[in-house]
């Protein structure tokens, strides 16, 4: 066991590593902005002193590394700065938005990951079939349609006859079932979004291994397609399968931010949307950070997933 | 109901497409030479149909100014008014004709986006061979910035950097081509990996051929079949991407006609029943759809698989 921990703590660092290059990358990119902060914060009304009592306030007139140094450390402790908008602190406007955004994403994930999972399976047992042919040329379809479209239909199908609310809202001291109800259409909309993707590569990976001796063995025994398929295919394609599951888990991450807009869902994604018109850069910072790190996680988590998945990694002579 | 109705309709929409490709078939292989025909008559129902949306779209948005009815911007009668003989398919938010908008739209988010992925295609291929072919320390520094740059999820770095640029089409352009040519630069650096180790390449390198001659005469050619099929993947990534962005309104700036933010203006209708919105969005989808049609076709053409 000794070296699937030494190596779980190789990919966890390596992990930490690419998170810090990202917040690198997330703060250095203000870097590039034409003039500098202090001038995009003032706009028109900006002479030669207001600028440098600003450079001054916020510490402009420091090299880059120690700035650097400054805003991580503050970032760690929770503090990400005032909004240029309104001059609220960051932290305030996501915190609430964060819960709301979370609570979206795993909605959807709860609903698509089982989905995806049944239908690839019983693609590749009814393969070749008009069921699979449907379901391929569906998700084919279901993967060229941008979000906002299938969002609208829903809207059409299911909001304008009334069962689902078209735009969230959540009052304080609604209960958990209300909530689910209430973000039923998002969650939905992102559920189609992404399981056709995860269905498809579910598919392919079974398909794959079905063309191998072992299976055939199997087969000869006189196995039912069901049991050779979950039993001795299935483990072996768990790898490629748990890959894809995160990949697209990480797509949610984006799918999230054209998803709430449409449905005025109070999360993560419209915040930043709003900010980015409005080129409110601590708030795009601060979100564009704690996208990107859930979008790190979530690959580091399949990668360490993939690899405990694969029994002659685990019990290596 | 209403969901039964729009599943029929969605039927009959397969069907009439499946008829179109096999029309269209029929027609190419009746009009080209010989070499041509044989290859369009094995050619998918669904492929054959790809083509014909993709000529069609190509038609449109070369000869929008002679077939748009009115101006691109042009104010020509109330807001929302519904469908009739002069506005065929109604005005929108500002009273502009929708028919118009939509032709012209074809222009703009389909040029935009192709000038893009040809952008992002051309920077990507020409660092991911070069990566390949000159290996070593180039390689490495090329190889770990895209890596840094693809651990940001593609939506969310474009964001950040609209943010800094500002929201205008050449700031559009250049953000999305960079994010994207990361992305062939990975593909175009692994085939051309697969190709550097061969013996020709060998052959050629002790000729003395220079860098420029091994890439473009020798590596290109044998790269060109995977690296076509993901330009049209591509195509349809940035397609999907701008006309997102445009729909968040950080996109394609308004009076400019474009597909996405015409969805967002005039998505009110949509609560009151009416189809129109649907229109441009559904304009992005089938085309989205016509192209994977076509590069599943070439894939599969080119991987030889017959199953």
């Amino acid at each position: 066991m000794a070296h699937v921990w030494r190596m779980i703590a190789q990919r966890l660092a390596l992990g930490f590593l690419t998170l810090f290059v990202v917040s690198l990358l997330i703060f250095g990119a203000t870097e590039l902005l034409p003039g500098d902060f202090a001038e995009a914060i003032l706009g028109q009304s900006a002479t030669p002193e207001t600028i440098a009592a600003i450079r001054r306030d916020l510490g402009l007139d420091l090299p880059f590394h120690t700035r650097y140094i400054g805003w991580l450390s503050n970032v760690l402790q929770g503090d990400f700065g005032k909004s240029l908008a309104n001059q609220q602190p960051v932290i305030e406007l996501i915190s609430k938005r964060l819960g709301n955004t979370l609570f979206l994403a795993l909605y959807a994930a709860a609903m698509a990951v089982p989905l995806a999972l049944i239908l690839g399976i019983l693609a590749a047992l009814f393969r070749n079939t008009v069921f699979d042919r449907m379901s391929n040329a569906l998700a084919l379809t279901s993967i060229s349609f941008p979000e906002f479209f299938v969002a609208y239909i829903l809207i059409l199908w299911f909001a304008q006859t009334g069962y689902f609310p078209s735009i969230v809202r959540f009052s304080p001291g609604i209960g958990f079932g209300e909530s689910l109800y209430r973000s039923f259409l998002p969650a939905l909309t992102l559920t189609l979004v992404v399981t056709a993707h995860m269905m498809r590569m579910t598919r392919a990976a079974l398909i794959n291994l079905l063309a191998s001796p072992y299976i055939e063995m199997a087969r000869l025994k006189g196995m039912s397609p069901m049991r050779v398929i979950l039993r001795h295919a299935l483990p072996n394609a768990l790898a490629p399968i748990i890959n894809v599951v995160a990949l697209n888990l990480a797509y949610l991450i984006t799918g999230v931010v054209v998803v709430e807009v449409v449905f005025v869902y109070p999360g993560l994604g419209q915040l930043m949307v709003d900010s980015v018109s409005r080129r409110d850069i601590p708030v795009v910072q601060a979100v564009a950070l704690i996208f990107a790190s859930a979008y790190v996680l979530l690959n580091l988590t399949a990668d360490v997933l993939s690899t405990l998945s694969n029994p002659r990694l685990m019990h290596r002579r | 109901m209403s969901i039964l109705i729009s599943i029929f309709w969605f039927a009959v929409a397969v069907v009439g497409a499946m008829a179109l490709g096999w029309l269209f078939r029929a027609f190419v292989v009746a009009v080209s030479p010989q070499r041509q025909a044989q290859e369009m008559r094995t050619a998918p129902l669904t492929a054959s149909f790809g083509l014909l949306v993709i000529l069609i779209y190509v038609l449109v948005a070369a000869l929008a100014p002679i077939i748009a009815p009115f101006g691109e911007s042009e104010v020509v009668g109330g807001e929302f008014l519904p469908w009739d003989s002069t506005y065929l398919l109604g005005t929108d938010n500002l009273g502009r004709d929708m028919l118009t908008r939509m032709i012209y739209g074809a222009r703009n988010t389909v040029g935009i986006a192709f000038t893009i992925t040809a952008l992002a295609f051309f920077v990507g291929t020409v660092l991911g061979l070069l990566a390949a072919v000159v290996g070593g320390w180039l390689d490495q520094v090329l190889s770990r910035s895209v890596d840094v740059l693809m651990a940001i999820p593609s939506l969310i770095f474009s964001l950040l950097l609209l943010t800094i640029f500002g929201t205008s089409v050449l700031s559009l352009v250049l953000v999305i081509a960079t994010v994207d040519a990361t992305r062939v630069f990975r593909l175009a650096r692994s085939v051309a990996q697969g190709i550097v180790v061969m013996d020709y390449i060998e052959a050629a390198r002790l000729r003395g051929e220079g860098k420029w001659w091994l890439i473009t005469r020798e590596i290109l050619p044998n790269a060109m079949a995977p690296l076509v099929a993901e330009f049209g993947l591509r195509f349809c990534f940035v397609f999907l991407a701008i006309s997102g962005l445009s729909f968040l309104g950080l996109g394609i700036q308004p009076p400019t006609a474009d597909w996405g933010g015409m969805v967002r203006d005039n998505a009110t209708l949509i609560t009151f029943g009416d189809l129109t919105p649907f229109l441009p969005a559904g304009a992005i989808a089938l085309l989205t759809v016509a192209v994977n049609f076509v590069v599943d076709w070439q894939l599969h053409k080119s991987s030889g698989l017959k199953e």
